[in-house]
């Protein structure tokens, strides 16, 4: 008797390749994880009482496929296929597809499933979305609790994105490798998005978002087994990975944020930390830089230093520009002020941050620095008016109570500290 | 006689586990250990990353000594093998027979079900130094 639990686990870890291939097989997606449910329900009947299959996504496929067949040719109104010639040979037909499996062919599946998921004319919610139900199978309830609306809201909007797929053409030739570079980009972009829907989050919605933070991860691993030699897909994971090994300490009891500088470092997870660490290396091996690459080094040079004291900030500014050549951002070079300001204190770091007025003039965080660093010179006006922006731009509640403490240290000049207000820092 | 008890299983599975249900697994093997340490049969204890924290060295000399002519070693990323179940960690135990060993090996396992064990006699053993 097997665990169900081990059922569910191994249904949902062989999602992505199976609903990949039947997406293949049937051209469509709502055909895909029909057949796939359809499989999954085989599955539950079958396992317990024969033992799980030898390959499972293989299994799953090809169940899967006949049931989709049979699905349209009782559409049809056909005489459907008797059960058992469904369930007979499967054994054999399992070991030649998973054959099949084996060669590059099940990757560009994969990646297709991720890719049709990130389609540009989905908002980023609805590609999260999509990706969340599509490609990692959490159920509708599960997502829609993510995002804080309701089910048949979330229903609705699910339906949308897929129907807007549809209309479009799917990508179903195999990609060459300039398309399959191009894809993996923007998979990657897909996944940080999801990572930070749920690193970003504070407050009371913290803990309900974790799991799309973790979700990310699981995608990006899925991203790299797929792509074992990527370097930016190496800089993705790692960057994830330090990033949320940090998240059990970067929130206080009321959800507020905690800065980087002021978190206990004990609570970080320090295996996550060490996955991450090993990728980054990994990853410089290759030497062909990359954004998520220097962001992950940047990470880890945060998550390195045992006390905040010991950041190595000359390291952190260096590829700061790095990642300014790589992708000019002013949000990039607000970051390196934050830097700079450590390095050769709040004047020459205002002096970076002075022409970015323009472009970041609606941006929470652009302010916080700016206040902080006019705070450390003294100029306290100035200062209160810049956070002031800061609270009329944040986002969250958390956001405007961490800049509210700023503003209230103004208000005793004895109490300033001279260490807050970092843009990269959250 | 030490046998190395190495535990595969399906990292994508493994890797689906929630932080909590991981820590239950480690906490319920750490007992086991507990006890085959107080035993003196259990040795070092090793989980290895994923697979995808992996780099392998192809040592491509033609001969055993690198020639003239030979390729270089290669630098892969990845595991050694592609399987559908991986190597995740391993166990250093001693044990009076195969039998024993399975038994270990099984008490392993209903703490940390899925997946097999191989149980493999070793035939060099050479403890280090301690590096933990």
């Amino acid at each position: 008797m097997i665990d169900p639990a081990w059922i569910d686990l191994a249904l949902r870890s062989a999602r992505p390749r199976a609903v990949g291939a039947l997406l293949r097989y049937f051209g469509n997606l709502d055909s895909a994880e029909e057949a796939f449910q359809e499989a999954c329900l085989v599955a539950l009947q079958k396992w317990p009482e024969n033992g799980p299959p030898r390959d499972v996504a293989a299994w799953l496929i090809l169940v899967g496929r006949n049931a989709g067949i049979d699905g349209a040719r009782r559409r049809k109104k056909e005489k459907p296929l008797p059960p058992d010639e469904v369930m007979s040979d499967l054994d054999d037909a399992e070991g030649a597809l998973a054959q099949r499996l084996d060669d590059a062919h099940y990757r560009d599946d994969v990646l297709r499933l991720l890719f049709v998921c990130c389609h540009p004319e989905l908002p980023a919610t609805q590609q999260i979305a999509l990706a969340l139900r599509v490609v990692s199978g959490l159920t509708v309830k599960e997502i829609a609790r993510a995002f804080f609306v309701g089910e048949t809201a979330m229903e609705q909007r699910i339906t949308r994105a897929k129907a807007r797929i549809a209309a479009a053409e799917l990508p179903f030739e195999a990609p060459d490798p300039d398309q399959r570079a191009a894809r993996i980009k923007v998979v990657a972009a897909m996944i940080y998005l999801v990572f930070n829907e749920g690193y970003a989050a504070t407050g009371g919605e913290a803990h309900l978002r974790a799991p799309l933070a973790a979700e990310a991860i699981r995608l990006a691993r899925l991203l790299l087994r797929l792509y074992p030699d990527e370097p930016e897909i190496m800089g993705l994971l790692a960057l994830l990975l330090l990033q949320d090994a940090r998240s059990s300490a970067r929130l206080d009891a009321h959800g507020d944020i905690i800065l980087l500088e002021d978190q206990d470092r004990t609570r970080w997870d320090r295996s996550a930390v060490a996955e991450g660490l090993a990728l980054v290396d990994k990853a410089m091996r290759h030497r062909r830089p990359g954004p998520y690459q220097v962001q992950a080094a940047i990470a880890a040079l945060h998550d390195r230093a045992a006390r905040a004291e010991e950041t190595d900030w000359s390291e952190i500014e260096a590829l700061y520009l790095t990642l300014e050549r790589l992708t000019p951002s002013p949000v990039v070079t607000l970051n390196r002020a934050v830097a700079v300001a450590k390095l050769r204190g709040p004047e020459a770091a205002l002096a970076v941050i002075e022409p970015l007025a323009p472009p970041l003039a609606g941006y929470f965080y652009f302010f916080g620095v700016r206040g902080a660093m006019l705070a450390q010179l003294g100029r306290t006006d100035e200062a209160r008016a810049a956070f002031a922006q800061a609270i009329a731009l944040a986002h969250t509640a958390a956001e405007a109570a961490h800049i509210r403490n700023h503003l209230d240290r103004l208000g005793q000049p004895d109490a300033a500290s001279p260490e807050d207000g970092r843009a990269g820092s959250r | 006689m030490l046998y190395a008890l190495f535990c595969y299983n399906s990292e994508e599975i493994v890797g689906s586990w929630t932080k909590e249900e991981d820590a239950a697994v480690m906490a319920k093997l750490a007992a086991v250990n507990e006890r085959l340490i107080g035993e003196k049969k259990m040795g070092p204890v090793v989980r290895l990353m994923p697979t995808t924290a992996a780099t392998t060295l192809r040592k491509t000399g033609k001969n055993r000594r690198l020639e003239a002519g030979d390729e270089p070693p290669l630098v892969l990323d990845g595991p050694f093998a592609e399987t559908k179940e991986q190597l995740l960690g391993f166990f250093v135990v001693d044990c009076a027979s195969l039998d024993e060993a399975l038994s270990v090996a099984r008490e392993l396992g209903e703490a940390n079900p899925g997946g097999a064990y191989e149980v493999r006699p070793i035939a060099f053993y050479l403890p280090g130094a301690s590096v933990a």
